[in-house]
Order: C-alpha cells, then structure tokens, then sequence
C-alpha cells in the first residue's frame, strides 16, 4: 500500500545569499501523523516552517502538500488550503480583545462582504466560546490580547491556529516560557489533535518532546541528521555529538 | 458609573448638536462659511483616520482626491451656469472648444457620482498597484506624496484644460437658479456639511466594529500574521485607502463650494500633512478626534490669522509637538484612556475607587 503523504518536502535548499539555510533537505508526514523536530540553534527549523508556509521560497526543491506543489503560492493561499501556523513568539492581535481574535480565525472562508457587514454567525460564535473554553480564556473574552500574560497569549495563538481548522499545524515552540503544568496540558491537547490532523512541533525543550510521543527529526545545518523514535534518537552518536551534547563531557 | 458616562456623552451630543441647529442665526454669514468649511474637512479627516489610524496606511496626499472632488463639483457649476458656448476663462487662452472631459459635467447626475468615484478609482488605483507590491510604512507614504506632486504639476500647469493655476472660482455660478455665493445657498452648504460629517462618522464607527475593523487593526499591527491567518491584506488595504479617497472627494467638494475656489494650491504637500495633523492632534484610531481635530484645528487657524497673520504655522507646529511628546494617543485617545481622571490624581484629587458596595453605603450613611 502506498503511504499517503500530507506534507512531502523533496530536495529542498534554501540560500541566503550563498549561506545554506536549508541544505537538501527532504522531509515526509503521513496523514495524522504527530511529528517532532529538533536540532540546535541556526539548523534551519524556522526558515522551514518558512518554506512550508510561502514567505520563502526555496531556491531548489519543491514542497507537496495532499500532492499539490506549494512553491509560488501566496501565504494567504496556502493558509487558506489548510496550513496553520503558530509562530515562535506569541504573535496575537495585542489591540484586539480575546473574542476578536479568536473571530478573526475562524472567518478566513466568509466573504468580504459578510465581514464588513455582518456579525459571526451562531456557529462561528459557538466555535469561538468553544476554542476559549479549550484554551480556558471564556472569562478573559472581552480583555485586549496586550494584557495576557505570555502563557495565556501562546494558548490564545494555539486557539486561533485550531480555529482556523487546518489539516496540517505547524507549531513553533508552543510551551517557550510556559509554566510545568502548561507544558504538559499543550503536550496532551496537541496529541489529541493528531489522528484528525496532522501536527508537526518544533522545540527544545526535550521533556515536553518526550511526552508528546511522536517521532522526531533531527535537523542539522539545514538538512536532516536523523529520525526516528526519542529513544533512537537520543542514543544515536550523531545526534549526542551535535545537539544533546556529549555525556561523557559532563 | 458606566451608566451616567454613556448620558454625559449623550449630553455632548445634544449640546452640539444644538449648536449646529442654531448656528445659522447666532453668527454672520462670512463667520458660518467658516464653519461649514471647517465641518467638511472632518470628512477628509475620517478618510485618514480609517487608513492611518485603523490600518496603518500613512498618506501624504489626500490632497490628490481632496481637489478632484473640488474640480468635479467646480467644473459642474461653471458648466451649469453657462447660457451658451464655453466657460469664459477659456477664451484667455485661445481655447473656443470645450475639453472632451469636460463634456460629462454637464450632467448633475454624473457629477453627483463623480465626486466620490473618480477619487475613490484613483486611490484604489494606487493603493493596488503599491500594495500588491508589499510596499509598506514610510515607502506608501513617500510614493502618495510623490504622486501628489504629479497631480500638482499636472493641474497647475494645464491652463488650456482647467485654468491651471488660477484653479476655477465657484461663487458667480449657479445652483437651482441662484449664486452659489448667496447666503441662503451657503447656509445649505453649511447644514449638509454637518449632516454628512456625522453620517459618515457613524458609517465609519459602523465600518470598523465588525471583523472588517478587526482586520484592519490586525493589519496595522501585524500584517504578515494576518496572511497567514488566511486572509489577502491587499484587497483590505485597497478597499479602505479607495473608501478614504471617496470621503476625500466628497469633503473637497464641500469645501470647495464654501472657499469659492478650487485651484492646485489645495495639492500642495503642506496642506496634505495638515490634514494628516489633524488626525494626530484629534487622536487616531478614534475617529471623532479625526473630526474634532479638524474642525478645532482649522477654526482655530481662521480665527488666529485674524488677530496675527502668519502666526498660525507657528501654533501648528507647536501643537503638533505637543501632541507628538505629550499626548501619542491624540486629545481623544487621552480622554478615553483615563487621561482627565490621571492628572487630576496628579494635584492631589484622590481617585474614586469602587469597593464593596455595603462599605460605601455604611461611609455614607456615616455609621
């Protein structure tokens, strides 16, 4: 049986202005598949998720996603056929309250029309009360985005990534600053997410990777060092040498 | 608390709205074309404030649409008053057939559309073409004051067209069988000035409070979240810097009529940052401070040219200043904000500050 790949990276380099962020690289997710990727600061894991969601456009190589090549396509299309982002540092609306943004997220199908002049329907604001009571922000609604705390902005951007209903996520250091129990509640809403959808996760922070139970890929220099399980990967030379460091130095 | 704020504001709207009302009868007629210019350049204001304050777009030259809408409702005047042949400046300059674009002015109907429309293609124009290529900040503002001063050159030195710089005077025209100069016409001038300020600022107010308006703040404070939200930026950003310039031909309209004239001093770069002034000291974002920014401001210039002439430029600069280190948010923003109530804490007035309700009873009733 052939395998169907959601996200299919094939070959991908990207260079800035001769400085290989991404070297050959070639990445595949199956459908409802929970990934994790690693690898040490400048492997080149930002720029991507960059390429993945059109604001770089590799120098070499393609990008499929459900079999349709994603090089050339405008951000808001690509978000629009189902690639959610969450970014690296929490980035919400500041100046719009909890509800607005949330409302944001989940309209990007409504006409221009529908959203000069009317309200969210029931269902969106259903959904919306739903996504607050997942991210547990139904008694924040109407404060500003500005006044969260940065835990409760990066639950905030987590929503409004589920809000927008993609089938694949790609999260960029969702737990970054969040407190213990957080982590583990965002490790456990992101391994229910999986199955439906597909997940990808970008971290460091090697406890939080472990519990999502998923397998990881290790970035180097830009293209792939290893995948695999964490056990696997974190007994292997090569990943020990460049990221986890060696045990024995310690 | 919140209850008695809501009927203070509601009192402020009575009071002005009175004042409008009987305006007309308590002031000179010269004094209440004064005011009726004022009031119809806080519709180019609002234009402003929906692109600057709401989505970020800083133009430097709503002067552009500001005096289309004044040449449309200009050219129709002097067409309308004509009996036969061809406006009269026109024979200065050799010219014995009318300009072909001069031709659809003659209908009041087209002209009616002409004023928000033509304005209203020419910003779209522009906006689309600048912000399909991402050219964002200070670049779109540097580019809107550029195409300002072709439109200034253009319009200035087209004397066989449209009276270059001389522009096209309006109050020996006529309107319904009278001069536009009259009094009674002014007076109708100066009520549908105000009329259409606060329709527009309520159309405004309306525009911005759905997921439309979220989406332009979302514009103006991170635009590439918004893409990845799903969302073309450039077909909101088009649509509300056309919707300004439409509100710039309308206001430039008005004003044209009550200043008599139109002529291409009104796409000059001083007059467009004026206007981008006004927003500021107003407060942007608030889009009533973008109105009362503009009335005061202007009213305040008339009647300080009065007392010293050319000192005007001085307080504007001042208050630009004032605004800039002082007040960021505008006078309105710094009213909504708690402004008034932080400086009075300031000289010492305590702040009142809700704590359970039997507590303040039992303080009341001293036991």
């Amino acid at each position: 049986m052939v395998k169907e790949f959601i996200l299919n990276l094939k070959d991908v380099s990207v260079s800035f202005e001769g400085f290989l962020a991404l070297n050959n690289l070639n990445l595949k997710l199956t459908k409802g598949e929970l990934r994790a990727v690693i690898g040490p600061n400048g492997a080149g894991k930002t720029t991507f998720l960059d390429v993945i969601t059109g604001k770089v456009k590799p120098t070499k190589g393609d990008v499929f996603f459900k079999g349709k090549s994603l090089v050339g396509k405008k951000e808001h299309k690509i978000a629009r056929i189902g690639v959610g982002r969450k970014f690296q540092s929490p980035r919400v609306f500041e100046n719009l309250s909890v509800q607005e943004n949330l409302e944001i997220s989940v309209s990007q199908y409504s006409s221009t029309i529908k959203l000069i002049a009317n309200k969210p329907s029931e269902n969106k604001l259903e959904e919306v009360n739903k996504l607050m009571k997942i991210v547990n922000l139904s008694s924040k609604s109407e404060i500003k985005a500005g006044s969260l705390s940065h835990g409760q902005k990066q639950w905030l951007e987590i929503a409004m990534l589920l809000g927008q209903k993609p089938s694949l996520m790609l999260i960029d250091e969702p737990v970054a600053g969040l407190t213990d129990e957080e982590t583990e509640l965002t490790a456990d809403l992101l391994k229910s997410l999986s199955g439906e959808n597909t997940v990808l996760v970008i971290d460091h922070d090697m406890e939080f990777i472990r519990r999502l139970e998923s397998n990881v890929t290790v970035l180097n220099q830009g293209s792939v060092l290893c995948e695999g399980s964490m056990d696997k990967i974190q007994s292997d030379p090569k990943v020990i040498e460049v990221y986890l460091g060696k045990q024995e130095d310690l | 608390m919140k209850l008695s704020k809501k009927y203070i504001s509601y009192l402020w709207w009575a009071i002005a709205l009175a004042l409008f009302i009987a305006m007309p009868s308590l002031v000179s007629d010269s004094r209440l074309k004064i005011l009726g210019k004022c009031l119809s350049l806080g519709i180019v204001a609002l234009g402003i404030d929906l692109s600057w304050g709401f989505t970020g777009l800083l133009s430097l030259g709503q002067g552009i649409f500001f005096s289309l809408g004044g040449y449309a409702i200009a050219m129709f005047l002097q067409l309308n008053s004509l009996k036969e042949g061809i406006p009269e400046f026109f024979g200065l300059y050799g010219v014995r057939e009318l300009p072909f674009f001069w031709e659809p002015f003659k209908s009041p109907l087209f002209t009616l559309i002409a004023i928000w429309l033509i304005p209203g293609l020419i910003a779209g124009l522009i906006g689309y073409l600048v912000f399909r290529n991402r050219i964002k900040g200070v670049y779109f503002s540097i580019l809107t004051q550029a195409a300002l001063l072709v439109f200034f050159n253009f319009f200035n030195g087209q004397q066989k067209l449209i009276n270059g710089t001389n522009g096209l005077p309006t109050p020996n025209t006529i309107l319904f069988g009278t001069m536009v100069g009259d009094p009674l016409i002014q007076k109708y001038f100066y009520y549908l000035s105000g009329i259409l300020v606060i329709l527009f600022y309520l159309f405004s107010k309306w525009l911005v409070s759905k997921r439309f308006g979220s989406i332009l703040i979302g514009i103006r404070d991170d635009e590439p979240r918004i893409r990845f939200s799903g969302y073309n930026p450039v077909l909101f950003k088009t649509l509300i810097f056309a919707f300004a310039g439409c509100l710039a031909g309308i206001s430039g309209a008005l004003f044209t009529v009550q200043a008599d004239l139109i002529s291409p001093q009104y796409m000059r770069v001083p007059f467009s940052i004026e206007m981008v002034i006004w927003v500021a000291v107003g407060g942007r974002g608030t889009l009533l401070g973008a109105i009362l920014g503009a009335f005061f401001i202007r009213l305040g210039e008339s009647f300080v040219q009065g007392l010293i002439p050319g000192g005007w430029i001085f307080i504007q600069g001042g208050l630009f200043i004032l605004v800039v280190t002082i007040l960021p948010e505008g006078v309105i923003g710094w009213i909504n904000n708690g402004g008034p109530r932080n400086l009075l804490t300031r000289f010492g007035v305590k702040r009142f500050i809700a704590t359970y309700p039997s507590l303040e009873a039992n303080k009341k009733e001293g036991i």
